[in-house]
């Protein structure tokens, strides 16, 4: 997968994970977005969830989960899209316009500094914290030998 | 069957949505249920009308459980309703469950495993007193201890079992799974049909077919290799992308259920395994929807088939809680005219018997 697409699967996954106020919470300090035009919704749907059979075996349908995508085009040509899970519309067109104008590479840098490098901090922070958690209720076992 | 159009309810019937519109809301004095309280206070009621509704949307789950007043089944008919008017837009990449962020993790096969046994937030080992501190509003409880993380890795414990060829490896099919919600059951029905029509069935209908299995109904004997709870990412890859992107994260629980078998003409004695994989936190559900997944492979195995839990199509045809309540509820529906046809015979039946030892008298 050439590196472009894998910084664009990473910031994506990143604004479909932070909530619509977490996002616009940071474009405060980011420069201002290029105008867009929607090309598709935002519009709410779902995604069938699949699992494999003893977790590595043979797929089978778990669940369906609502997903919402937006696809908008930025003046300038750039395509931008998203799929996030929820039916937060706002958060799926300012995800679609965030890598639209993520992907022109003059407004890149300052994107990443001030939108998604904090969001990815700020996950990364929730995660070790719940990390935390989870490993101070690890049973830590003795046995009478080390009781000696 | 057939009903007939009554009409003249209309006042009454909505006189009676008002009144359920008030018994709902309660007393007025009292502050109002916001949906937000229910995800967050009431998470495994939400877990469960998620998993029965077969649709993951805490909010709507919410949603769904304040307008039911509380009835799970009601409120997993309201989520299985709504997603009816949604469309869709394709299907995920199976979850890899190996690399969930674990909450919790616990093994009755294994006391040291790598990964260690992780309690999390449990009910297990509680005294199950009520406890009266929650009657009266407080503080909010102080933040849960923390201890450094590590960088630990949890592998599956069927794994460390497969390794050693002690475990019977998954099939390792690659073809396209069927859908309940696009084609209707058919029998035989197909392993992935079977754990997916588990996975949205009736947690008490589960338990308690789960519970036959050890009790004697199926030979059966399991041990829980693992239970692991915790986040899962959620990967698509849509058409006009054409590569794979992470979209979210979901909760779910997973039991792999280790079970015995002593082997047949074509597989050495070896362990084979149930499996349940369901939305949030819901273990119990998780440990039925694995033990009625090992019972139903009794004729895969080439196990006799003598139980109601290894009966698939006892199990699949009755386990989904929507469509088993909206069969028992018609019962409620006005029955007036075929009624009267049964009231009929049953008078014509009762006459005839009674005229009968008249006409044998000489």
């Amino acid at each position: 997968m050439p590196e472009d697409t894998e910084s664009r699967r990473r910031w994506m996954g990143i604004l479909a994970r932070a909530s619509h106020g977490a996002i616009q919470a940071r474009l405060g300090a980011a420069p201002a977005l290029p105008p867009h035009t929607r090309l598709r919704g935002p519009e709410t749907g779902l995604v069938m969830v699949r699992g494999r059979a003893g977790g590595d075996g043979a797929a089978f349908n778990l669940s369906e989960m609502t997903v919402t995508r937006c696809a908008v085009t930025l003046h300038g040509g750039n395509v931008g899209h998203a799929y996030v899970a929820g039916r937060d519309r706002q958060q799926a067109e300012l995800a679609a316009a965030l890598d639209g104008a993520l992907q022109d590479a003059t407004l890149r840098p300052a994107l990443m500094a001030t939108v998604i490098e904090p969001l990815a901090a700020a996950e990364a922070e929730a995660v070790a914290r719940e990390a935390r958690k989870a490993a101070a209720t690890r049973v830590q076992f003795f046995t009478m030998a080390n009781m000696r | 069957m057939a009903y007939v159009a009554v009409k003249g309810g209309e006042r009454a019937i909505g006189n009676a949505h008002a009144w359920l519109a008030e018994t709902r809301r309660g007393d007025t004095t009292l502050a109002e249920l916001e949906v937000p309280q229910i995800v967050q206070q009431l998470s495994l009621a939400v877990d469960r009308v998620m998993a029965e509704g077969s649709c993951y949307d805490r909010d709507l789950a919410a949603l769904a459980i304040k307008q039911s007043k509380g009835d799970l089944i009601e409120a997993a008919f309201l989520l299985r309703a709504y997603r009816t008017t949604l469309p869709r837009f394709g299907y995920s990449t199976p979850l890899d469950t190996a690399a969930m962020r674990i909450r919790r993790r616990v093994s009755a096969t294994y006391k040291d495993l790598p990964g260690g046994q992780v309690l999390g937030p449990t009910f297990d080992y509680t005294h199950r007193l009520l406890d009266f501190a929650l009657a009266a509003a407080g503080e909010p409880p102080a933040p849960a201890p923390e201890a450094p993380a590590g960088d630990t890795e949890s592998p599956r414990v069927t794994e460390l079992l497969s390794r050693e060829g002690l475990m019977r490896r998954e099939d390792d099919a690659t073809a396209e799974p069927a859908d309940l919600t696009r084609q209707p059951l058919a029998f035989p029905a197909a392993r992935p049909t079977r754990l997916q029509n588990l996975a949205r069935g009736d947690e008490g209908f589960l338990l308690g077919l789960g519970y036959s299995t050890q009790r004697g109904y199926g030979n059966s004997h399991p041990f829980v290799g693992e239970i692991r709870h915790g986040t899962v990412t959620i990967c698509l890859t849509p058409p006009e992308l054409g590569f794979e992107i992470e979209i979210g994260e979901i909760a779910v629980t997973e039991c792999q259920m280790v079970n015995q078998f002593h082997g047949s003409r074509s597989e050495p004695p070896q362990f084979t395994r149930g499996y349940g994989l369901v939305l949030g936190h819901g273990e119990r559900k998780a440990m039925s929807m694995a033990l009625v997944d090992r019972a139903l492979q009794a004729g895969d195995l080439g196990e006799d088939r003598t139980a109601p839990a290894q009966d698939e199509e006892f199990v699949l045809l009755h386990s989904d809680n929507v469509e088993a309540t909206g069969f028992v509820e018609h019962l409620k529906l006005p029955h007036y005219v075929d009624f009267q046809s049964e009231l009929e015979v049953v008078r014509r039946m009762r006459a005839t018997a009674t005229l009968q030892p008249e006409q044998a008298t000489p």
